[in-house]
């Protein structure tokens, strides 16, 4: 059976549901590194803070990267 | 003004609420794309400041202090001793007859106070059954992530003199 084709609307919904998908896992890995790190640091070694203040700063560029995706499409749909 | 906010001649309040239902799905989602982007910056701050710490905290520095004459405990025998502050409860073992090892007594688990067992020759926590090696204080079993921190001694004459504690590399299991 042929599935019914998706609207513009729908279409747009499924790549920001995409989007806050990535962000989510992203934010998973950037809660992980932190407490790893933390745990580290408190341990008494300190030469993971430089590459995990790295790290979690190029996954939180990535962050708003995604999030300036989704404002887009948003955008583009609401002012069509 | 928003700092995430499209430059645009409609009010913030028509961003914000839309008045259609089709475009609410587009709203919601967007402000809860923002709510997650948010959390990600508070995470990032959260590595900054470690990294700041790491930056800004200087090495600590132990006094000597004699703990025990060589003569005062037998082989196998065990003293406690405060070091290097009040508050730090540490463990020597006499492991042999010129045999001495000074541990922090804190579990690196949960800080459960460890005692020395003659028996298996061994440091033992008796909270969760995690045992370190008195030879280096390394992690033997149970759930302990790191080894013990180790006092480093020294003698001098009949005196055992604590001069430093030492954070030991990370155990290797297996």
């Amino acid at each position: 059976m042929a599935e019914a084709p998706q609207t513009g609307q729908n279409k747009g919904l499924t790549a920001i549901d995409g989007a806050m998908a990535l962000i989510v896992i992203l934010l998973l890995v950037q809660i992980w590194l932190l407490t790893t790190t933390l745990e580290t640091f408190l341990a008494g070694y300190k030469e993971t803070a430089l590459p995990a203040a790295i790290v979690s700063g190029l996954i939180l560029a990535a962050c708003v990267g995604l999030y300036f995706f989704i404002d887009r499409i948003d955008f583009e749909h609401r002012t069509r | 003004m928003s700092l995430f906010r499209r430059p645009s001649a409609d009010p913030l309040w028509r961003d914000e609420f839309s008045v259609f239902s089709d475009d609410e799905r587009y709203v919601t989602r967007r402000q809860f794309a923002k709510f997650l982007v948010l959390a990600s910056l508070g995470m990032f701050v959260g590595n900054l400041w470690i990294l700041v710490r790491s930056w800004f905290t200087r090495q600590p520095v132990y006094p000597a202090a004699a703990i025990a004459r060589a003569d005062e405990i037998p082989v196998g025998g065990v003293k406690l001793f405060l070091y290097p502050t009040p508050k730090d409860q540490c463990i020597l073992v006499r492991t042999g007859a010129d045999e001495y090892a000074a541990y922090s007594q804190k579990c690196t688990h949960l800080s459960c106070a460890v005692f020395y067992s003659a028996q298996h020759g061994r440091l033992e926590c008796p909270c969760h059954n995690g045992a370190f090696s008195v030879r280096d204080g390394s992690v033997l079993q149970g759930p302990p992530p790191r080894p013990l921190p180790r006092v480093v001694l020294e003698r001098r004459g009949n005196e055992l003199v604590a001069l430093g504690l030492k954070i030991q590399p990370e155990a290797q299991h297996g």
